[in-house]
């Protein structure tokens, strides 16, 4: 508990210091906040668009009861497959018809149904990239009894693009912003260490382990870390709630990355400080 | 105790502050290291504590060797090792009481084991009555105690002080050498660094190592520390010699065949 008490008291007694030590981190961690609310809302966004790739298979007409029910099941074992939904010939004719409003009187009175019964294959999450869509298609598209696979390559090579470059801005982004808190962080260690310098020369004059002058001061950013993931996470939420309200719908974050994130502050914290620990204590016991 | 063996210590930029430098101080010994400023006392004082390391030779302290310590052990020789500073050094955010628990802290010992410590340790210098007072509510004289106090707070076997009378008034530095003195008393060798040759005149009894340009030119008991035909010796029939020339206390050259040092007095305070 010590470290943590002179942790506690050095915070206090440099208000100005500490202030500026978890200001530092609250911004950095807040504007990876906003970025991850960000990242958050496109990656939903794009999940609904995602959950709509879909592969479908026209079956030829011949096909019996029997072949049906065997190449459905076949492809439904796929373990890419979330689902095969079978729409017959009169469903697509329906379906065609509701949606192409246009020709929904002609519709009724074709005497003979042109278009094909179908299979409607739905990936699983994780498995709807354009080279797995691929495959599964081209997998499909060898049983005797299909005429024809269709599934959107365009959509899917663009989702995917999309989703690619999300994620590379939020991990050079984060990156950046973290190495930027890291750098303030160790500064105001470094500035809490030459304020202790005389305390740390009687402690080494007394006989005090590394270890023991050290630990105040990683505790110090640890602290300073967690208090600006909670500065981070307030001005995030308010951010979401201005957002929500006078912009658009927005989604909030998920607890385990706000959890991750004031963790992530207080990991931050720690590690600058060790780091310049070790930089401005390096002469410490060196004979 | 403490032993130099033809120790050297070079520094970088300010070049040559000790040159081959070898005596023995003994377990509850008290030895004056004098010499005007610059001739190397402070580095005696920082070999000592392991500060610093020779660029040539050995210092042993106790168990502790420079060529053979590792950097976990320093803190382990520090704790048997008492520093006292001119300046104090002192926390002034902290009292008096709380400056001497602040070394007990190091060791890990427990609260209540602290608190009784240095009540008896403050009792010890003198100052129970100031415990809650902070550095700048004391005099010179009562700072320097509490220095002492947290110094002695780890049971060292050797206390090293740094001209630790230069700031205070004579009164105050009788107060504190007697202090020193009854310390040594009690078993805890002394290495004293002054250049008060007041202070030296008063306690010619004492032992003198005098350093200069970094070499030691005089040394009132090495006779007692290194008998030169291995026998416990009796001192009084060495002189003390400064460059090779028989000097008296004051560092006059003596007529030749003059004897000095005097040993009884050494042998109470070199057991």
């Amino acid at each position: 508990m010590r470290p943590f008490r002179e942790a506690l008291i050095s915070l206090v007694r440099r208000p100005v210091l500490a202030a500026l030590s978890v200001t530092s981190i609250g911004l950095s961690l807040f504007i990876l906040g906003l970025f991850g609310l960000t990242a958050h809302n496109i990656s939903k966004a794009l999940a609904a668009v995602e959950e709509k790739v879909e592969i479908v298979a026209y079956l030829r007409d011949e096909i019996d009861e029997a072949q049906l029910r065997l190449v459905r099941s076949e492809i439904g074992a796929f373990p890419e497959v979330e689902s095969v939904e079978y729409v017959s010939k009169t469903e697509a004719l329906y379906n065609a018809s509701r949606e192409l409003a246009e020709f929904s009187d002609v519709f009724p009175d074709v005497e003979v149904n042109p278009l094909p019964a179908s299979l409607e294959v739905r990936l699983l999450p994780g498995q709807r990239d354009p080279h797995t869509v691929g495959t599964v298609a081209a997998r499909i598209s060898g049983y005797e009894f299909i005429d024809e696979v269709r599934f959107g390559r365009e959509w899917v090579n663009r989702i995917h693009t999309l989703r690619r470059i999300a994620g590379g801005t939020a991990l050079i982004v984060g990156g950046s912003f973290a190495l930027v808190a890291m750098l303030l962080v160790g500064t105001t260690v470094r500035m809490s260490i030459h304020a202790r310098s005389t305390e740390i020369a009687i402690m080494e004059n007394v006989g005090a382990t590394a270890g023991f002058i050290q630990r105040p001061f990683l505790a110090e950013g640890l602290i300073s870390g967690l208090a600006g993931g909670l500065l981070a996470l307030a001005l995030t939420f308010a951010a979401y709630r201005l957002l929500d309200r006078a912009v658009m719908a927005v989604l909030w974050l998920p607890d385990l990355w706000i959890v991750a994130g004031i963790l992530g502050g207080g990991v931050l914290g720690m590690l600058s400080a060790g780091r310049s620990v070790r930089r401005e204590l390096k002469g410490l016991y060196a004979i | 105790m403490i032993r130099f063996r033809d120790v050297t210590k070079h520094y970088p930029r300010s070049g040559t502050a000790l040159a081959d430098v070898s005596f023995h101080v003994r377990k509850a010994e008290f030895v004056f290291l004098t010499g005007p400023s610059g001739a190397g006392k402070t580095t005696v004082l920082k070999l000592v504590h392991m500060e610093a390391a020779p660029t040539e030779g050995e210092v042993i302290i106790s168990r502790f060797s420079s060529t053979r310590i590792r950097r976990r052990e320093i803190p382990q020789l520090r704790r048997r090792v008492g520093f006292v500073f001119q300046d104090f050094r002192l926390l002034e955010r902290f009292t008096a009481a709380e400056n001497i628990a602040f070394a007990l802290q190091v060791t890990g010992a427990n609260r209540s084991a602290i608190r009784s410590k240095v009540m008896r340790l403050l009792d010890h210098v003198g100052l129970a009555s100031r415990a809650s007072a902070y550095p700048a509510e004391l005099s010179g004289g009562e700072r320097q105690r509490v220095a002492i106090a947290r110094a002695l707070a780890t049971d060292p076997l050797v206390l090293l002080a740094d001209e630790p009378t230069g700031n205070l008034d004579e009164r105050a530095s009788l107060g504190v050498f007697d202090l020193f003195k009854q310390l040594n008393s009690l078993g805890t060798a002394v290495i004293l660094a002054t250049h008060d040759a007041t202070l030296l005149r008063r306690h010619r009894e004492t032992r003198v190592l005098e350093l200069e340009g970094g070499r030691l030119v005089y040394d009132s008991g090495a006779a007692a520390a290194q008998p030169p035909d291995g026998s416990t010796g009796d001192s009084s029939i060495f002189e003390l010699v400064r460059d090779g020339q028989p000097m008296d206390r004051d560092g006059q050259p003596m007529d030749s065949g003059a004897k000095q040092g005097s040993g009884s007095e050494r042998g109470g305070t070199a057991p």
